[in-house]
């Protein structure tokens, strides 16, 4: 109806039939373009936000079926509802628009009873579909969503080699005690912000936020030339942010904040952990654990930033390190060495 | 198959559903279009283009139906469904048939 804005495209080469088609729908309540060949409607569709295709299939240059065999291809289009309007012969025909993805198909000359009946359910499917994708968005986060819409979601995961970071603020409990709950919910929601932005800017992926810390993966579900690399200059940057942060903070005359980073890299497993109805994406392997211990070793340390064995070596000589030693980690057997990233003039935490 | 050039219910519907004044437009724009499209099938014929041939057949047919000019409509779908042929008796028929469906609009429209 009116209400819902609905912008649907006509794609018929025949004016007589494009013209009453778009009156049919124009009575309906709904915005319409048309368009005179597939070629044009595909055009049309790359270039503006469509709700909805009614398509005809006998057509001069691109027809139905080519404009349905591209729009399968096209991550942008492949969700875009197709309803065929066309007077095709031959049952063949019109199963091979509903394989090709077409949602419905309507003969000419259409019902205008019917139109309507498709139309509306058309929408309406579109408006869930849209929904959920937004969802999925805000609880997962994109490259999670990209992955889930073109691999679909199951439980389990694939090996990769990753890099995990964790990080979170140094003395957040005191933190939070000097302060108001909405004092701190904003400093969490800034805080998230920047390391969001630096984690993502590099390629990585935050899959866990918990109070003030965070995990983050580098190498899934996208795949990364460097991993090791991209953690470890996320990391810089975090602090990069952070310290510029806290140059407003200490202007208003808040306390500044601090935050400690543990990189590690190896096997693991990627994929979704949980039940069939509530599942998070996550990896699991020992570097996950490494990177968590890592995370907590910032403070003995003194060292914001701290790396294992396996990340120091794939990134070679491209930052400065400072060797701490072996150190035997809670629930670990063996001692594990430990490196701190140089930042010149800012070496203490 | 109707007696009449144009069934009387489906016209009716096609008003109802558009407005009176919008199929008067529609008319006169299937009008203008409908010519060029017996043209393309005759073109199509010299030129030995199946697709063409079928393409402009089920044009006729689609617009044909839309209006209840259900026998032009019938024997653009024999021509359609036929494929390209050489015989042009059928489709100077087809023309025939199409001045009285045009004749008949052009009153329906008028009036």
């Amino acid at each position: 109806m009116a209400d819902s804005g609905a912008r649907l495209l006509v794609a018929d080469d025949n004016k007589v039939n494009r013209l009453l088609l778009g009156r049919s729908l124009e009575v309906l309540g709904h915005r319409v373009a048309m368009a005179e060949n597939g070629r044009v409607a595909l055009e049309m569709l790359r270039r503006e936000r469509f709700d909805l295709l009614l398509l005809d299939m006998e057509m001069p240059e691109l027809d139905g079926f080519q404009v349905l065999e591209q729009m399968v291809a096209d991550a942008q289009l492949r969700d875009l509802p197709v309803i065929v309007t066309s007077s095709l012969e031959g049952v063949s025909n019109v199963a091979r628009c509903i394989e090709l993805g077409a949602d419905d198909y309507l003969s000419k000359p259409v019902n205008p009873v019917l139109l309507k009946a498709r139309i509306n359910s058309s929408l309406e499917k579109k408006r869930l579909r849209d929904q959920q994708k937004e969802l999925v968005k805000r609880f997962a986060t994109s490259e999670v969503a990209q992955d889930m819409q073109e691999s679909g979601f199951a439980l389990g995961g694939k090996r990769v080699t990753g890099t995990v970071m964790f990080s979170d603020i140094r003395g957040f409990t005191t933190l939070v005690e000097s302060q108001t709950p909405e004092e701190t919910i904003e400093l969490l929601n800034t805080y998230y912000t920047l390391m969001f932005d630096a984690i993502s800017g590099r390629g990585g992926v935050v899959n866990q936020m918990v109070g003030d810390g965070l995990m983050a993966i580098f190498g899934a579900p996208k795949e990364l030339d460097d991993n090791c690399g991209s953690a470890v200059q996320a990391a810089l940057d975090m602090i990069e942010l952070i310290d510029l942060f806290n140059v407003q903070r200490v202007a208003e005359g808040r306390p500044p904040v601090h935050i400690g980073i543990g990189i590690a890299t190896g096997d693991m497993v990627a994929g979704y952990t949980g039940t069939q109805t509530r599942a998070t994406y996550t990896c699991i392997g020992d570097a996950v654990n490494v990177a968590a211990r890592m995370e907590a070793h910032t403070k003995q340390a003194g060292r914001p930033i701290l790396l294992d064995g396996a990340t120091r070596e794939a990134i070679g000589e491209r930052f400065v390190l400072d060797a701490l030693g072996e150190v035997v980690f809670k629930g670990k057997a063996t001692a594990v060495p430990v490196f701190a990233l140089q930042m010149p003039g800012r070496d203490k935490l | 198959m109707a007696d009449t050039v144009i069934d009387p219910a489906i016209f009716a519907e096609l008003q109802e559903a558009a407005g009176a004044d919008f199929v008067g437009e529609l008319i006169a724009t299937f009008l203008e279009e409908a010519p060029q499209m017996l043209a393309e099938l005759r073109a199509a014929q010299a030129a030995g283009s199946a697709d063409r041939f079928r393409r402009a057949a089920h044009s006729i047919k689609s617009n044909a139906n839309t209006f209840g000019a259900l026998r032009l409509g019938e024997m653009a779908r024999v021509l359609e469904l036929g494929g390209l042929i050489t015989d042009t008796a059928p489709i100077a028929a087809l023309d025939a048939e199409y001045a009285r469906a045009a004749a008949a609009l052009q009153e329906l429209s008028g009036g």
